[in-house]
């Protein structure tokens, strides 16, 4: 009787005590690297891992992890990334996946710079490695990093990343400064028990426009690797940003941690997209502020988890001004025993009058064994608003698979078509024609790579 | 839109349980809660032995269990449990005809319409006053039939072979902190049982009253509905209004047998300074149906979440819930929908105003497990906000597992727009009018879902709320 009654316990985990780590993962490279970056930086990654130390390690209790899985986050014997032993094979890995057109690219590799090359790029925008930025432009990144407070649950995650980033760009367009073409950036990670910190920083001034995309990969499949990275996007008065994160990591034992963060000033328009089609775990935390007139975010989000992968999304469209707008779409595709949590907060704040909030999560459950977790909520605090939110759990239809087997489409080729057809509904949304087709391919052949594998 | 007419408007119809008479009672637990108190409680009612365990059990838990202000409202610290009354009664046992009741007991219900209501339509009533039903009627001929309907002390005592089977099985005590405390001070409520086959086909009622300050109501109430069988049930409840906090924290179990129905009526009006901290589900059995009809205008903070666990296939589930936050007022509820067997479905459809300064927070948890099939639910949720300061929240989280399943959520939130009152105005309405006519429609489709009774009470009631709360 008891085991009917009581379904409501969530996933039992045990509550992970231990530390983490003992000291900041840094390799002596990493130390020498960091003795060359301006004192404040290096007084700001002793207060961080100070932080990290006294912060708790995310409880069941905590409403931010609610049906999370916390065995996932014991990570006490992490090591700091080596440097990668064939670089040149990771670039041209890099340079063979890429789109055609871009701004710049940078390839990162365990933490480190290992190619870097200009293509078209504004000659007033500053597009540099984390490292060089602060020893450059030490008080123009320092009124910008790391100044998000509020914390979507992963504060911890923060607190080490703080103490131990090094990679990553500084990207920073001054007024008017416009570019159509994206600015790539790629990090591998390798090696058993590694961690890396990748940091993404970009400023749009006044009417400036600039374009961001970072690609996670794994250097070897099969290794247990954790990324802890952040992404702060400011955009002034007018200004505009388009960030997108592809996450395609071994499925097999990467964990992938990506806390972002968005202040969009007056009239700024900033859309996100976060695409994750591999890793064992990730952690996504995405912190829309919009707090100026006119402001308007968009976040979008295309999944396919698989195998015991577990995607864990919290999201929060903090509207702190009049007339501001936001719109989330995300969309998760299940197959296996893969596990999905979307947890989405619209907060309306007092005085944040004419206010337009929009959320949708939609799940597609391929297997009988997929579970997709939904939370989207909803707190208004303001007058002339219009909210809304939307969750939908189901399946293809078998009306949508008997018309296309119709027109001569077999069941598993029609399956796929509308898998993919779904999830690009949330692609279709970023901007650039090159980059939603580059993206779309990524998620066919993540589709075609779990048909070879089955 | 000013708040202070606002506040004048509903100030009208709380004052219909806004009274309260001197309190002169034969039983007093006096303040505080500890071991002593529950045997005190369980000595006046000369309860068997597995009762008294049961309840100190139950405290033990109570006191185990944290506060849930991790996800919950900080208002739940305002309580002190030392300063509350936990058993006040004038008599054990509850009398048959209403010219026994007490005096002062008597007016009250009068006053609250009580009797004439029971002439009118209701198949049985009974009234609870503090800890204890002052009356207790049913129908003969459905006495005859076999239906049982007496509070939990006489439920207990005089059926055990009925009731003890799920007594505490539907919420086990550990539930939760409140549940816990339910468990170990419970007094009053109502146990019914409806024999196979038997539908009733008026309404059993209940009705709670809470006279005496600093005091905490703890009623228990279990339904046992057998197979085929339907009945429909309803409570209301008020209070006087005190400038001391009282507590109300019932356990409500409903046992749905294969093929029966159960329909939970609720209009809870309690006063603003009412924590009203409720732990109600139900357990639908094969093809069976267990429906939460839900209005909460009244208390100061009132967390509810009816649930419906629904364990046969082919059970449905439904919960309908209207919730009203004036000033100072916090209306936390929504629903639970746990599927536990193949083609089961659900439904949730809550609408929330808020005015003023009012907060209305729904919560919602749909949790569907591996290897079902078909199971299907759907929830909207509405909300309505009528002045800048009024506030709304949404919390729903749904688990489905597999792919035989479809959810649907939706939520949204509005305001009666500019536009909108215009329009009517033009057509001669006041904006008055027009506001009450927009809410009105905007609970519509909801009130109807009520006996005839209750939604013509509830069009009127919205009708006063909104009077003078635009302009």
């Amino acid at each position: 009787m008891s085991t009917v009654l009581m379904p409501m316990e969530e996933t039992i985990t045990a509550s992970p005590t231990e530390v983490w780590l003992s000291a900041p993962p840094l390799t002596e490279a990493d130390a020498a690297t960091q003795a060359g970056t301006p004192a404040w930086y290096r007084e700001l990654q002793e207060k961080s891992w100070a932080r990290y130390l006294d912060l708790p390690v995310p409880k069941r209790t905590n409403q931010h992890w609610r049906f999370a899985d916390l065995k996932m986050i014991r990570f006490a014997d992490l090591a700091p990334a080596a440097p990668a032993t064939d670089p040149a094979s990771l670039i041209a890995r890099a340079v063979a996946g890429r789109p055609e057109t871009f701004a710049a690219h940078f390839v990162f590799a365990n933490n480190r710079l290992i190619h870097s090359e200009i293509a078209d790029l504004p000659a007033a925008a500053i597009c540099l490695p984390l490292n060089e930025a602060l020893v450059a432009h030490s008080d123009l990144v320092r009124s910008h990093f790391l100044q998000e407070t509020q914390s979507l649950g992963g504060d911890k995650f923060a607190a080490l990343h703080g103490a131990a980033t090094l990679s990553g760009i500084f990207v920073h367009f001054p007024k008017g400064c416009v570019s159509e073409k994206p600015i790539l950036v790629h990090h591998f990670n390798g090696g058993e028990g590694r961690a890396i910190f990748p940091h993404t920083l970009v400023v749009a001034e006044d009417n400036a426009s600039v374009s961001v995309v970072d690609v996670f990969e794994s250097i070897t499949p099969a290794e247990q690797t954790l990324n802890v990275g952040m992404v702060d996007l400011f955009a002034d008065r007018g200004g505009k940003i388009q960030y997108v994160s592809l996450q395609n990591l071994s499925d097999n034992g990467a964990k992938h941690v990506q806390i972002h963060s968005t202040r969009a000033g007056r009239d700024a328009a900033v859309k996100v997209g976060f695409v994750n089609l591999g890793a064992a775990w990730v952690r996504n935390e995405s912190l829309n502020r919009m707090v100026d007139t006119g402001a308007d975010c968009q976040i979008f989000s295309a999944n396919l988890a698989n195998g015991i992968q577990e995607y864990d999304q919290r999201t929060l469209q903090s509207h702190e001004a009049q007339h501001t707008t936001s719109d989330l779409f995300f969309k998760n595709a299940l197959y296996n025993n893969s596990r999905t949590i979307f947890s989405g907060l619209i907060h309306v704040k007092p005085g944040a009058h004419h206010t337009d909030s929009f959320q949708t999560c939609r799940n597609l459950l391929g297997s009988e064994e997929a579970e997709a977790n939904s939370m989207p909520g909803l707190e208004i605090d303001a007058d002339q608003v219009k909210c809304s939110h939307g969750s939908t759990s189901g399946q293809i239809s078998d009306e949508e698979i008997f018309y296309l087997q119709a027109r001569g489409i077999p069941a598993d080729d029609a399956r796929k078509i509308i898998s993919l057809g779904f999830l690009n509904e949330s692609i279709e949304k970023l901007e650039g024609d090159e980059l939603k087709a580059y993206l779309f391919a990524r998620v066919q052949q993540k589709f075609t790579a779990l048909d070879e594998s089955a | 839109m000013s708040n202070s007419a606002t506040l004048e408007a509903v100030s009208i119809d709380q004052d219909e349980g806004n009274f309260s008479y001197p309190e002169d009672y034969a039983y007093d637990a006096g303040y505080g809660l500890n071991e002593g108190t529950v045997d005190y409680i369980s000595n006046i009612k000369g309860e068997a032995e597995w009762i008294r365990e049961f309840r100190h059990r139950a405290l033990k838990v109570f006191f185990a269990k944290p506060m849930p202000t991790h996800w919950a409202s900080k208002d739940l610290e305002n309580i002190i449990f030392n300063n509350i009354r936990y058993y006040l009664s004038k008599g054990r046992a509850p009398v048959r005809s209403w010219d026994e009741v007490p005096d002062d007991v008597k007016k009250t219900f009068e006053r609250l319409g009580i009797p004439e209501k029971e002439r009118k339509y209701l198949a049985g009533v009974e009234a609870q006053f503090d800890s204890e039903a002052a009356y207790s009627n049913v129908k003969e001929e459905l006495t005859k039939e076999g239906v049982i309907f007496v509070n939990s002390t006489e439920g207990l005592r005089e059926h055990p072979e009925i009731f003890r089977k799920w007594f505490g099985k539907v919420i086990p005590t550990g539930d939760n902190k409140f549940s816990a405390l339910n468990s170990a001070v419970f007094s009053g409520g109502s146990f019914i049982y409806v024999p196979p086959g038997l539908k009733v086909k008026h309404p059993l009622q209940a009705y709670f009253r809470i006279n005496a300050e600093n005091f905490g109501q703890f009623e228990r109430t279990l339904i046992i509905v057998d197979e085929g069988a339907e009945v429909t049930y309803m409570e209301g409840c008020t209070a006087p209004k005190f400038e001391t906090a009282t507590l109300h924290s019932a356990v409500v179990e409903l046992v749905a047998m294969k093929d029966a129905k159960i329909q939970y009526i609720t209009v809870q009006n309690w006063s603003n300074n009412v924590f009203n901290l409720v732990t109600k589900r139900g357990l639908a059995h094969e093809n069976a149906e267990i429906r939460w009809i839900d209005c909460n205008i009244g208390s100061r903070l009132t967390m509810k979440y009816p649930g419906v666990i629904m364990k046969g296939r082919k059970a449905r589930g439904e919960v309908i819930s209207i919730a009203l936050s004036n000033n100072g007022q916090h209306q936390d509820t929504g629903a639970k929908m746990i599927h536990a067997a193949d083609e089961t479905t659900s439904n949730i459809v809550a609408k929330s105003i808020s005015v003023g300064t009012g907060q209305s927070t729904y919560r919602g948890q749909v949790h569907i497990p591996r290897h079902l099939k078909g199971c299907k639910n759907n929830t909207e949720c509405d909300a309505l906000l009528i002045n800048s300061s009024s506030r709304t929240d949404t919390y729903p989280a749904i688990t489905v597992r597999g792919n035989q399943h479809a959810t649907q959520h939706e939520a949204s939130v509005s305001q009666v727009s500019e536009d909108q009152i215009f329009y009517m105005k033009q057509r001669g309405l006041s904006e008055g009018e027009a506001m009450s006519l927009s809410v009105n429609g905007f609970v519509n489709d909801l009130v109807r879902e009520f006996p005839m009774e209750y939604s013509v009470e509830l069009k009127r009631l919205i009708d006063m709320e909104m009077e003078g709360s635009v302009g």
